[in-house]
């Protein structure tokens, strides 16, 4: 059994980094599966559930901007943290910007809107005695409707904060411009899907293809699903 | 000192006069434009970056608001003192599996701004990445913003070679004679508290992040910046950490006006509010010439707004 849902995402930009070009980020044309997924995840999970994406609908052209900024270079390292807390000592610990800056790119999407429609599967062996579809439903729903959230949602990076609402009846409709748009239809090429958490961290592809508007997403165990 | 409990979402208004907010590295440092609508835009990162130097130096060394992304010219770390570490005792015999999560730990407690923006750290898979309860987005000002190029010049050189063949240099500079900018913030309550995910952003955490932006542009001052100054902070606290209405909806209260000279309102655009003939406005040159209005009628159950500038 499974529960569908639909909710309204729409944002001033936003940044689904293709993996082949991450250092100077350029974003798909489109939400990934596994951003729209996040976003779900930001609104109501439990291990108990499973959100799977069925179709995102994209309501607004495809426009990008380019954005320019200082990065830091490195990550923290796990060594020097632990060499820290035996020292009982932060003095040395921080990164000074300056001397690991990176600047860097990134080719964002702007004023994007998008309708997520997902449903969720419970996960045999996370089931506890409270957990049912109904209430998971139940709570996503009120959740999404009072504009509620574990974490604000972020389209893609956090700095771009994600608006949600809840479709209750007709799905919004696109932006007029769009209809004439050869956007409506067209190969989008290979798109992450998702990655494979329970098989390594697998990043998982698939063809994706914009038909009048919608990209129909496939199931992560599915054939033509490649990675 | 507890987490917080609450979230909260935050309208934060500033302001910027004959002044650079944010040099856009990809356009010789000319200050952010959004290309289409012209509006300034000032990034998540240059905010950040100010709260950090904000809390660096109102803090100093207080043990536990040490920031880790330091900025050679604002801390200089060599002469810290050693101190003790917070609380527990680390332990460094553990499975290293457990390992991960006793650093994150380690790290929050120890470092303002990861427990407020979060770090990711390490390259191990599940272990040390932090998302903080605090996101901002890009600021953007209220109306088109005209940036100016103004060249100076120097009554000196820089070497003995240039010294041979002129007396004086000349520089540019790229101003914005006046602009307001509006960014949005969120709070969440469950990225600070939540038992596996939390940071541990606490009360006195969050009181120190709203003196951070009311203040951190008194002590920025540069010859780049201009005159900056924090103008209005309008918080909505929700009762619950999950929150109580939409944070679109919230935002949407608050509105900035265009004030004409005989002191009635209208919309940035220029559409004249109460009907009446449409009036093109002056540029806009200081504070006085906005108004903002908030409306504070009716607001969501569980939402109160408070004004904090």
């Amino acid at each position: 059994m499974s529960y569908g849902v639909a909710l309204h995402v729409w944002g001033e930009r936003a940044c689904f980094t293709r993996p082949e070009m991450k250092v100077e980020r350029v974003s798909y044309d489109v939400m990934t599966p596994s951003a729209a997924r996040g976003i779900l995840e930001a609104i109501h999970w439990k291990p108990a559930i499973r959100w799977v994406v069925d179709r995102i609908h994209v309501l607004k052209p495809v426009r990008f901007e380019s954005i320019r900024r200082n990065e830091v270079g490195h990550r923290i390292s796990e060594v020097s943290v632990a060499r820290a807390m035996k020292a009982r000592s932060t003095e040395g610990l921080a990164l000074a910007v300056e001397d690991d800056r990176q600047q860097r790119a990134a080719t964002v999407l702007k004023d994007v809107a998008y309708v997520i429609e997902a449903h969720f599967e419970m996960v045999p062996g996370r089931i506890g005695p409270e957990d049912s579809e109904g209430k998971h439903l139940d709570m996503f729903r009120r959740r999404a409707t009072k504009g509620q959230c574990f974490h604000r949602p972020c389209l893609g990076v956090r700095e771009f904060a994600a608006d949600f609402a809840l479709v209750e009846g007709d799905l919004p409709s696109p932006h007029p411009t769009l209809l004439e748009d050869p956007w409506r239809d067209r190969d989008l090429g290979l798109m992450l899907l998702d990655i494979d958490f329970a098989n390594g961290r697998r990043p998982k592809f698939f063809r994706a293809h914009l038909r009048n508007g919608v990209v129909s997403v496939p199931r992560l165990d599915a054939p033509e699903v490649r990675g | 000192m507890s987490s917080i409990n609450r979230r909260y979402d935050f309208v934060y208004l500033f302001d910027v006069a004959d002044g650079n907010p944010n040099g856009d590295p990809d356009a010789g440092n000319l200050p952010r434009i959004d290309p289409e609508t012209n509006q300034g835009l000032v990034t998540d990162v240059c905010l950040k970056r100010k709260i950090r130097n904000f809390v660096a130096m109102a803090k100093g060394e207080t043990p536990g608001f040490d920031i880790y992304m330091t900025e050679r010219a604002v801390l200089n770390r060599q002469h810290r003192r050693s101190y003790e570490a917070l609380g527990i005792a680390p332990e460094s015999k553990k499975l290293p599996k457990d390992r991960g999560d006793e650093i994150t730990a380690w790290m929050c407690r120890n470092f303002y701004d990861i427990r407020t923006f979060g770090a990711v750290m390490t390259t191990d898979v599940n272990a040390g990445q932090v998302r903080g309860p605090v996101q901002i987005a890009f600021a953007r000002s209220v109306e088109p913003v005209m940036p100016i190029e103004v060249s100076i010049t120097r009554s000196s050189v820089t070497n003995e070679k240039d010294a041979e063949r002129k007396d004086r240099e000349m520089g540019r500079k790229h101003i914005v004679p006046y602009g307001l900018y509006r960014a949005h913030g969120y709070i969440s309550g469950r990225l600070a508290n939540d038992e596996k995910k939390g940071t541990g952003f606490s009360e006195e955490d969050l009181a120190l992040f709203w003196q951070a932006l009311e203040q951190m542009f008194d002590h920025d001052r540069s010859a780049a910046r201009g005159e900056m100054a924090a103008r209005k902070l309008i918080v909505f606290e929700h009762e619950s950490d999950l929150g109580n209405a939409p944070a679109s909806a919230l935002f949407e209260r608050v509105t900035v006006k265009r004030r004409r000279p005989n002191g009635s309102l209208q919309d940035p655009e220029g559409a004249p509010l109460n009907g009446g003939a449409r009036e093109p406005l002056p540029p806009a040159r200081s504070f006085s010439d906005y108004a903002v209005v908030v409306d504070r009628e009716n607001l969501p159950r569980g939402v109160s707004l408070h004004e904090r500038l």
